[in-house]
């Protein structure tokens, strides 16, 4: 029995061990999804915690100065440039921004709220509105004219 | 057309599950006509499939575009090539490209296994069909390849398509998803015939043996899917990075963990009769989580760069995954007494335990990956509030657990069974051990130590190759002092002879240079400058100038082209021209990414834009030092997974290590 014990041990310090990084990594690395409206109601916690804000670019606002992006983005793919809900954004991390980023695509932005109010990104993520399948609404359509 | 593609997969079906009806009453009732009958519809389904598939294909090279998914995912002006894979472009497409190879799997089980095991196969054949009818009911009721866009209906011209992505349009774009799929779809089969093994009561591991082709080459399709899926995010996507931890990749990765981990576990059962139970929980692990990737890629349930759609397809998902779940662990604890072990553990310090620490660390490995994945998931299920983890999360955890998986991949394979003695403990590790410690020394007098966790993995890798090049030395040199033929003809011999170790080997070393090319991460640089032609900037040894900026325009898309002059001291060693084009059919820019490709590493510039006075060029430029190592690990790695594939020359009998006493007492099956 003596081997099992010792077996024990081993497996116990190694779950241990990985525990703690697990834990350690979650309070190191964790991002909160929020929207424009969210980040504008959160006040000065906006500027400690780290976030991942969801909109989408308004067109044309996208002005690139050197190695720093920024661009505004709103909430409310509908509206385009109507949309009063707005943030800007300014992005100045080393990875280039992808090509799927351009006008009206769906930009995720990740970083903090900067004290002046716009956000200060650290990563930016985007997906063509256009490119992409088309919501399952239409599909569920599709499906039935075919059937 | 389209009548006939929707109708054949309405017939598969119902003969799907005729099929899984057909086979088990035919068992219940011990008439083989109805297990026969069974496997039958088996081959009807993939003939109606592959129907279906054919019409699909037809329609959107032909370019019919009242169909609703050709005219999402086919272009005119596309090359034929990419109009063919516009088949697994989107989502109803895959899958029924799912379905088709499950189909094709079943089928060649079927037919190979159609006078073997019958007592197991109507089982077989019931698991496999009741996955296949999982996802027929997806394309035949939920999500139809064949709708037909409503404003075509009347004749009227519904345009050119929509086509696919620009950054699809790429040659591992081309066979990435579909080896995937291989692999995905592979790991039903030895999960069906673990199921008929443990419905019918074996208590032996005739299930192992037959699929072990099986599950090797299906967990070699899985592995060049992801390597493929990393070489073209490198090459394509303009960061230069491979692997972003994004919920779509980690999909990928999780089945494949805990197969890697069946593959090392299946070993002890075979040889020592341990880890039964065991085996059946990681064989129905990497099937759900192949169906749960399925999932996650297929249902937009995590947010992800991959952006597929939201899709009604979820909660389809979740509950065959339920009812799965619980019907594989209903089974696995009722036939507990059929799996009990042959032997235990002697020693701390044995194969044994290698075998079972190795599955500890990639089961951990795999839970945090699964629980990073699903945390915003989870977050806000119990906080309310949706929050994810990204990159850094996953690196602290599996770069620790990768190291400790090198360490084991030296040290298992050299450890005795049952127990090791520290006499042999040394005469097998004292040089792998000297010659990581000395390298290890040299690369910290060179300021490696700034970054201890790769001069720890430079030291694993340095001490794994050690140990695999002592084991084909000591093989190669035996057989050629009694044979008298040179050291590497032995060497081949020495493979031909137990091809299961000695491709293992191989495979390991293709692991240990990926992990030189993982760790080459820890030294990049990068630099972005705004430059006018003529202008010239510094990145590492490297000084880059810009001698042109041309553009131009063609049919398919405008384009803007850079040149730029590398030259390391006085020595100038070639020109590369990174480009941006615009496609005008999708309006979408692309970056043409130029990269010297070197082994010891990577020279990567993107023309990441022009400045708003377009005057000058933004480039991004980057060294990745090493990172042709991975691909070459990808290399030497499938190489070796062929190898384990070759019948060894010398038939292996894999007599049992018995214990006596203890082996009878455990083997006794009570029934």
């Amino acid at each position: 029995m003596k081997t099992y014990a010792k077996f024990g041990a081993l497996v116990a310090v190694i779950l241990g061990v990985l525990a703690w990084l697990t834990l350690g990594g979650i309070s190191e690395s964790k991002t909160y999804f929020k929207t424009i409206t969210e980040v504008k109601q959160m006040g000065d916690k906006a500027q400690t915690q780290r976030l991942r804000v969801d909109g989408y670019v308004v067109p044309g606002s996208i002005v690139r100065n050197g190695a720093e992006v920024s661009f505004i983005m709103h909430q409310n793919p509908a509206m385009r440039a109507a949309d009063t809900v707005r943030m800007k954004v300014v992005y100045r991390g080393i990875d280039p921004l992808p090509d799927t980023f351009k006008d009206d695509a769906q930009a995720m932005a990740d970083g903090k709220l900067g004290a002046d109010g716009t956000f200060q990104a650290s990563k930016i993520q985007a997906k063509c509105a256009s490119k992409y399948e088309a919501k399952p609404q239409m599909k569920t359509d599709a499906n039935r004219a075919g059937m | 057309m389209e009548n006939i593609g929707a109708l054949s997969i309405l017939l598969a079906f119902c003969l799907a599950v005729y099929a899984v009806i057909g086979s088990v009453i035919g068992k219940l009732k011990k008439n083989p006509f109805l297990v026969v009958s069974g496997e039958r519809a088996v081959y009807s389904v993939w003939i109606l499939l592959s129907v279906a598939s054919g019409l699909l294909i037809y329609s959107l090279i032909t370019g019919d575009f009242r169909l609703a998914y050709v005219a999402a995912h086919s272009d005119q002006t596309m090359p034929a090539i990419y109009k063919f894979t516009a088949w697994w472009g989107g989502q109803e497409g895959s899958l029924l490209l799912w379905a088709w190879l499950l189909a094709t799997y079943s089928a060649v089980v079927v037919f190979t296994n159609r006078k073997k095991f019958r007592d197991m196969m109507p089982w077989v054949t019931a698991v496999l069909m009741t996955t296949l009818t999982f996802f027929l009911i997806l394309i035949a009721f939920v999500l139809s390849p064949f709708g037909v866009l409503e404003a075509g209906r009347g004749n009227i011209v519904e345009g050119m398509g929509r086509g696919l992505n620009p950054l699809l349009q790429y040659w591992t774009m081309v066979i990435h998803p579909p080896m995937l799929y291989l692999g995905y779809v592979g790991f039903t089969v030895p999960f069906a015939f673990a199921m008929g093994s443990l419905i019918t009561r074996q208590p032996g591991e005739a299930w192992i043996h037959t699929t072990r082709r099986w599950t090797i080459v299906t967990w070699l399709f899985q592995s060049t899917g992801i390597l493929l899926g990393q070489g073209w995010a490198y090459a394509v996507l303009g960061w230069g990075g491979y692997w972003a931890w994004d919920p779509v990749e980690n999909a990928s990765l999780l089945p494949w963990i805990t197969a890697t981990a069946f593959l090392h576990s299946v070993m002890m059962q075979e040889k020592k009769g341990m880890m039964k139970v065991w085996n059946m929980v990681l064989i129905s692990g990497t099937f759900f989580l192949c169906i749960f990737g399925t999932f996650l890629t297929r249902s937009g349930v995590v947010s992800s760069v991959h952006a597929f759609a939201q899709s009604p397809i979820g909660k389809y998902f979740v509950y065959f995954l339920a009812i799965g779940i619980a019907a594989t662990l209903y089974m696995i604890l009722d036939r507990m007494k059929y799996l009990k072990s042959e032997a235990r553990l002697e020693s701390v310090v044995s194969r044994e335990s290698s075998f079972m620490f190795n599955n500890l660390i990639l089961v951990a490995s795999c839970f945090a990956v699964l629980w990073g994945t699903l945390f915003p998931v989870i977050s806000e299920a119990v906080t309310g509030e949706k929050i994810s983890v990204d990159a850094p999360f996953f690196n602290r955890i599996n770069i620790p657990i990768g190291l400790g998986l090198m360490l084991l991949t030296g040290v298992g394979p050299l450890i005795a069974w049952r127990r090791s003695s520290v006499e042999s403990l040394k005469r097998a590790f004292f040089w792998p051990s000297i010659a990581a410690l000395v390298l290890m020394a040299a690369l910290a007098v060179f300021g490696v130590y700034e970054h201890p966790y790769a001069l720890v993995s430079f030291g694993l890798c340095m001490f794994v190759t050690a140990t695999i090049s002592s084991e084909f030395w000591k093989g190669s040199k035996a057989i050629s002092a009694k044979s008298g033929v040179g050291l590497i003809p032995s060497a081949i011999e020495l493979t031909h002879r137990n091809t299961r170790r000695y491709g293992g080997y191989l495979v390991h070393m293709g692991i240990v240079f990926m992990f030189i090319g993982y760790t080459g991460a820890a030294f990049n640089q990068d630099v972005t400058k705004e430059v006018a032609p003529g202008g010239s900037f510094q990145l590492g040894h490297y000084n880059l100038k810009v001698t042109n900026m041309q553009q131009g325009e063609n049919d398919n898309y405008t384009w803007q082209k850079l040149s730029v002059e590398a030259s390391r001291g006085s020595q100038t060693i070639g020109t590369l021209e990174p480009a941006k084009r615009f496609y005008k059919s999708s309006q979408q820019p692309t970056s043409e990414v130029a990269i010297r490709r070197r082994l010891n590493e990577d020279l990567y510039l993107n023309f990441a834009g022009v400045s708003n006075d377009n005057q000058r060029a933004v480039i991004q430029a980057y060294v990745f030092p090493l990172v042709s190592w991975v691909w070459i690990g990808y290399w030497v790695l499938a190489i070796g997974t062929l190898v384990c594939l070759i019948p060894s020359k010398v038939r292996l009998s894999y007599a049992r290590t018995q214990v006596l006493g203890v082996a009878e007492k455990h083997a006794k099956v009570t029934k």
